[in-house]
Formats: structure tokens, C-alpha cells, sequence
């Protein structure tokens, strides 16, 4: 059986990813399962979506927890506990990498005993985080990668998910996927269908007895006032928005009454700050602020810049 | 026609299509609104005929499905989890009326704490109320159960409203083959709705809902539905054999895999319990005599299918995704009941609980299940029930009280 993953963020074509691949499977007479985890059913925030595909049928289900693919849209998601995109890899696992990174600097960072691919762009894509039709892009790869679906599977697998939105869409993601499928040539046939779990020789579970704690802390109660402060939902965030003071002309109410999540407040001087641990990044402040003071910038690009500005200002250990 | 992926929500969707509903009171929630919106969008669209209003919540909208049930027109309704809760004070008044309709529940964990992920606490909640229930294991099965139930509810021996269950998440947004049938073959399967007697009409009134006292006649009359859905059990044996025929798929109350020669049977009911049925394939790989029995029906109980099929076993291992407070799992108990007294009734029947809130279960816990019982049959002492649980899931139980441990600390609520 093939057990492949896809993780992105919502808004990145992960679920209809799952479904293109796993309808491309269902053209070449595989049994097929394939869906979605929703998660926080947010823009930006992180999602998987899963398939299976065998030439028996498939008893098996829930989230795959031991996969021959992992593919990623967006890098930005593998530092992030809660995305679960690390789970399970294995030696027999390829993760599949949408970054600017090097397979070797990934191996480096997660020491992982892998094989680490990245998702292959054509030239004209100069930011990744701006990838268009990632998931169309990861489905594609992942197709080629299994080495049993044909290029004509793919195409067709395409138009049945996306024909309901117009030809001229389903059109462009077939070039789009197609000529990943091309650029992946090398790689074909590199992902194989892993194995089942013996009940011979398995892991035992580790099973406890659960025990009886008091109400106060086993009733599942949190205090408003405080809930959100240690769940830094700014990890949702692809674009950041930054304000130019030197335009913003303070009339200090438009972009914090607008802001869906409470995340800009007023200073004492009169001027908004965003809190960045909690702006999903929805951009609702770029739009409105009157003097066009708030730019978006993509997230990986800020991120570098602050920890730029970081090492400088650290001394040298 | 070749097979297409659907997800659950859309199988039973298709049911109800090729049933022919006339009426759909419907109101959303989570995992079973993309029910009512591939219905909604097909009625607007004229690819089915019918009518859809959208209530004003779920005990409206069950009070609407079974009053009009009781008119004679084919009805259908979707809900899960809080909102069958919300519509239960009509669950068992509309069963009472002995009004046919079916009603799909897509199982989800019941508050609090409050969950999207599938348990069988709000479908057991639903146990006692006359309406039929059958649980679904694989999407396929929840096209062809929709179907199926019109005719055993609708048949005059029964005449009773009946739930089909899908699990959320595993079958509800989780797509794989199905055969979906021509609408000429489920006609000739599931004729029009002849209403017979029950025609409530507003030009010649009668009255529905009955109040009685001395306790006599209310006995009387839930005694007969007790009775009436003991009788769906022949019924559901002939709509099934007549469904084989028609469309070549067979559905037993109690699907048995691999049983008859099994020495241990893993009983289980809803999606997971094709989980059970690839670990049964690995531990026979393994040369372990194990099996799978899966009751379809739960209400009516098929009590006698399930003495027949454990009859001679040495140990059932009763999984339930489900918890009864103080008590512990429902099926277990209702096996215990099933089975005492039962001449070759087999002697060890563990229990476990595990999948609630759609907690997965991993093959090696099946694995392991096997392990204990059969462990259990050769030293004669039954294990206490057992929570599937690792030690691994309490440290992140754990971790999430810190932090709100801090939060209150923060707050100065301690």
C-alpha cells in the first residue's frame, strides 16, 4: 500500500492536492482513500490531507502514521509541533520539500535518516512562500514519485477534480502540474510501497491506567483572560504586515478596529503596533489604512531579516 | 456504472436521492453539513425533486421530519452529535408516533469538553428511543443502508423511524469507491412510499400524539414498539436478500470476517472496525485464530445472530467507542446480556475502551488486544476493563495543564 501525506497551510490546495493524487490512483485501477484534516479551518493555518492507494482493498484508516511521502508546501510548517509534519518519518520515507533550502541543510537541521527532496520550480519563481498552485505542484511530484501514474492520468485525475471551476482553471493546472511531472523524470518510481506491521514482532503500546486526579485539575477548564497568550497563532502567518511609521498618520483607530484578532493596540505615543505573535497575517490592515502606511511582506523574507539583525547585534561567543 | 470516489457525507446524500425524498428539514453542523449542502445544491439545481427548509434548529427540524412522515411523503434529515441532543425530547416522540422517515447521524464526540471527532455517545444516546439504528463501516455502506432503511421503515410490520450511522472524519470527509446504483434498479428496489393508514392531513384530523394515564395503555403502546422493532430483524433479513439480489451486495446483521474457525472474535461496531478487520488479516498472517464480528444493526439488537456467530469461541474482546459514565463500555455490557446463560457461551469476554473523541487505534493496540485476551483465556482470570491510553498521550495531556495551570496562575485564579 502507497501512504502519502501532504501538509500546508489552509488556502494552498492541500485537501484538493489529496484528491487529484488520489483520483489519478482510482484512473490507474488502484482502491483508493483519500482525506482531509482540517485543523483550525483557517487561512494559513496549518492542514494535511492523506491518501492510500492499493491493488486490494484498504481496511485500513485515520491519519497515516508511518508514510513512504511526505510533502510539504510550505517549510516554514516542519518547526511547528502542532502541524505534525515530522511524524513518523522513517528511513524508508521521502519528504518532499518545498524551500530554498538544500536537502543537505535539511538532513543537517533534522537529522533525519530520509531521503529529502525539493519540490522542483521553474526558474521564473523567485520566492517559494509565493509559490502558485502548490498543491497542484506537490500532487504532480507526488505522482511522479510513485512511478504508476501516467502523465495522461494525471491530467485527466485534474480535470475531474477542478472541471466543475471552469476549463480554463483546470487548464492551467495541468500545464502547471505537468511540467513538474517532467522535471521530477529523475525521480520516478523512487517511492515504493512500504510495508505492514507484523503482529509477530511490534511495539507493544504503552498503555497505563489513567489516574484519578481532583476536579480542579482534571476538569477541562481555561480563564479567558489568559488563554491565548502561549498559543503564538502568528505561526499562521505567510505574509507579514509591517507599518511605515514615516506614513502611518496616526489616526490610530482604522487598523486596530479592523483587525480581526485584536492584534494591533495603540501606544502612548498615538501610534499601532502589531502584535506578531498573534497577526494570522490576513492583511485586513493593508487594505484599509487610509495613507497606505502598512506593506505585506512575506513571512520567510522578515524572518531572515530579523535574525540578521539578531546575529549582529549578538557578540561573538 | 464504474465505482467514484465519494466521501460518506456524499454516499448518504446519494442515498437519499435515489430514495426519492420528498421532504429534507435540515439544519447544519459539523461533520454532516456537507449532507444537506450537496441536497440543497441538487434540489436548487432540479437534479432531484423534493423540497428542503432549513429549521430553525434541530428539535424543529425533527418535530418537521416526523410530521411529515406521518402525512405519507419519503423524508430524510442529517444531524450529529449536540444537535441530536438538542432534538432528542422529538427523537423518542416521533418514534412513538411510529412515523417512518430515516434520519443519518454522523458521529461526533458529545460536550464537554467540546470535540469535532467521532464517538458513539451521541448515537447511544438516541439507544433507547424506538428509533432503528444501523452502523455503518465503509462509505459504500452508508449509500446502500440509506436505502435499505427506507424499506424497513416504511414496511407496515415495523413502521418506525430508523437512524443510519456514519462515523465523522474517518467516513464523513473521507472519500473511497462507490458504486452508486441506477435510479430505474433502487425503483424497482424501493418502490414509491405506499402510506397505507398513515395519511395525517389537515382536512380530516386526528390526533398524532395521544396522551394516556393508569399506565396501561402507555404500556401498551411501547410495548408494541419494542416489539415492532424486534420484528425489523426478519425484515431487515428479507430487505437484505432482496438487496443482494437487485445489486449483488450482501448485508448481514452482524457482519462476520474470518469467524469460523476464530478461537478469540474482536467485536466492534461503525468505520473502525474495518481497522480490526486488517489486524485480524495481520495476526492470520501471524497464525493466530482471530476473527471480527460487527454488529450492523443495534437496535433491534440481533441478539440471536450474535450467540450463533461467538457460540464455541473461547474470548470476545468487545471494543467500544463509547463510554457510559460509572459503568464503562456499551456494548460490552449488552454483550454480557446477550451472552450469559447461552449454553456454549464463550467463557472470557474483555473489554476495552478506545477511538473516543476520534482517538486512533493503532494496529499494534489491536495486536495487543489479541495478546491479552488470549492471555486472559489461558489463565481464566479476566482483565478490568482497559482505557486505550499511552503513556505518551498523558505527558501531552499534561503539558496542556501547565499551561493552563499557568494561565489561571496568571489570572490569579490560584
Amino acid at each position: 500500500m502507497y501512504r502519502i501525506r501532504f501538509h500546508g497551510r489552509g488556502g494552498q490546495g492541500m485537501k484538493t492536492a489529496s484528491r487529484v493524487l488520489g483520483t489519478a490512483f482510482f484512473q490507474q485501477g488502484f482502491q483508493v482513500q483519500d482525506a482531509p484534516r482540517y485543523g483550525a479551518e483557517r487561512r494559513g493555518a496549518p492542514i494535511f490531507a492523506y491518501v492510500r492507494a492499493s491493488r486490494t482493498a484498504i481496511n485500513e484508516r485515520g491519519v497515516i502514521r508511518h508514510p513512504d511521502l511526505v510533502a510539504i508546501a510550505d517549510d516554514s510548517l516542519v518547526s511547528s509541533p502542532a502541524a505534525g509534519v515530522l511524524q513518523g518519518l522513517g528511513p524508508g520515507t521521502t519528504m518532499l520539500i518545498n524551500s530554498h533550502d538544500t536537502p543537505e541543510v535539511w538532513r543537517h537541521r533534522l537529522n533525519l535518516d530520509a531521503t529529502i527532496l525539493i519540490v522542483p520550480v521553474g526558474e521564473e519563481v523567485t520566492d517559494r512562500a509565493d509559490l502558485p498552485f502548490a498543491g497542484m505542484v506537490c500532487a504532480a511530484a507526488a505522482a511522479r514519485l510513485v512511478g504508476v501514474i501516467g502523465r495522461e492520468a494525471l491530467a485527466a485525475a485534474i480535470r475531474e477534480e477542478l472541471g466543475a471551476h471552469g476549463n480554463a482553471l483546470a487548464d492551467r493546472n495541468i500545464e502547471t502540474a505537468l511540467h513538474t511531472y517532467d522535471l521530477m523524470q529523475d525521480h520516478a518510481g523512487a517511492v515504493t510501497e512500504g510495508t505492514e506491521i507484523s503482529a509477530e514482532n511490534y511495539a507493544s503500546p504503552q498503555w497505563i491506567d489513567l489516574p484519578l486526579e481532583n476536579a480542579g485539575r482534571a476538569a477541562p477548564s481555561i480563564h479567558a483572560a489568559a488563554t491565548s497568550t502561549l498559543l503564538k497563532t502568528g505561526l499562521w502567518r505567510t505574509m507579514r504586515p509591517e507599518i511605515d511609521y514615516t506614513h502611518c498618520n496616526r489616526c490610530w483607530w482604522v487598523c486596530s478596529t479592523f483587525c480581526p484578532d485584536s492584534a494591533i493596540r495603540v501606544n502612548e505615543a498615538g501610534l499601532p503596533e502589531i502584535d506578531y505573535d498573534h497577526c494570522k497575517g490576513c492583511l485586513i490592515c493593508v487594505a484599509k489604512c487610509p495613507p497606505h502606511a502598512i506593506e505585506a511582506i512575506p513571512e520567510h523574507l522578515a524572518q531572515a531579516r530579523e535574525e540578521k539583525a539578531h546575529a549582529a547585534k549578538t557578540p561573538d561567543r | 456504472m464504474r465505482p467514484k470516489l465519494l466521501t460518506g457525507n456524499a454516499a448518504a446524500a446519494w442515498g437519499a436521492r435515489l430514495a426519492r425524498v420528498d421532504y429534507v428539514p435540515a439544519f447544519p453542523i459539523t461533520p454532516q453539513t456537507e449532507i444537506i449542502e450537496t441536497l440543497g445544491r441538487w434540489i436548487e439545481g432540479a437534479e432531484m425533486p423534493g423540497r428542503m427548509v432549513t429549521l430553525e434548529s434541530e428539535h424543529s427540524m425533527i418535530t418537521a421530519a416526523g410530521a411529515a412522515a406521518s402525512t405519507g411523503v419519503r423524508v430524510f434529515s442529517a444531524t450529529s452529535s449536540q444537535g441530536l441532543l438538542y432534538g432528542m425530547e422529538m427523537i423518542y416522540t416521533v418514534a412513538g408516533w411510529r412515523a417512518p422517515f430515516v434520519l443519518v447521524n454522523v458521529s461526533r464526540g458529545l460536550a464537554s469538553p467540546i470535540t469535532l471527532e467521532p464517538d458513539h455517545n451521541d448515537v447511544l444516546a438516541a439507544r433507547d428511543s424506538g428509533f432503528l439504528q444501523i452502523h455503518c463501516a465503509t462509505c459504500q455502506e452508508v449509500l446502500d443502508s440509506v436505502i435499505m432503511a427506507y424499506r424497513i421503515a416504511e414496511d407496515p410490520r415495523v413502521r418506525l423511524p430508523v437512524i443510519v450511522n456514519l462515523d465523522g472524519f474517518y467516513l464523513s470527509f473521507t472519500r473511497e469507491p462507490v458504486d452508486i446504483p441506477e435510479p430505474d434498479s433502487v425503483a424497482d428496489f424501493l418502490p414509491a412510499y405506499d402510506p397505507e393508514s398513515t395519511r395525517f392531513r389537515a382536512s380530516s384530523p386526528n390526533s398524532q400524539a395521544v396522551a394516556v394515564l393508569g399506565g396501561a395503555p402507555y404500556s401498551y403502546f411501547r410495548y408494541e414498539s419494542h416489539l415492532a422493532s424486534l420484528n425489523a430483524l426478519g425484515v431487515h433479513t428479507e430487505v437484505a436478500e432482496a438487496f443482494a439480489q437487485q445489486f449483488g451486495r450482501r448485508y448481514e446483521a452482524v457482519e462476520a470476517y474470518r469467524c469460523e474457525d476464530a478461537e478469540i472474535i474482536f467485536l466492534m461496531i461503525g468505520s473502525f472496525a474495518t481497522k480490526a478487520k486488517a489486524a485480524v488479516d495481520g495476526l492470520r498472517n501471524a497464525g493466530e485464530s482471530v476473527g471480527l464480528a460487527r454488529p450492523r444493526l443495534l437496535r433491534p439488537l440481533p441478539t440471536d445472530e450474535l450467540a450463533r456467530i461467538l457460540g464455541g469461541k473461547q474470548a470476545v474482546a468487545v471494543i467500544d467507542q463509547n463510554i457510559s459514565m460509572g459503568m464503562g463500555g456499551v456494548l460490552h455490557a449488552e454483550l454480557a446480556s446477550t451472552l450469559y446463560g447461552k449454553a456454549n457461551a464463550p467463557p472470557v469476554l474483555t473489554s476495552f475502551i478506545g477511538g473516543l473523541g476520534g482517538r486512533d487505534i493503532s494496529p499494534e493496540e489491536f495486536y495487543e488486544i489479541a495478546a491479552i485476551t488470549r492471555e486472559a483465556v489461558k489463565s481464566g482470570v479476566t482483565p478490568p476493563p482497559r482505557l486505550l491510553y499511552t503513556e505518551q498521550e498523558y505527558r501531552e495531556v499534561q503539558k496542556l495543564q501547565a499551561i493552563a495551570h499557568a494561565e489561571r496562575y496568571e489570572v490569579g485564579a490560584e
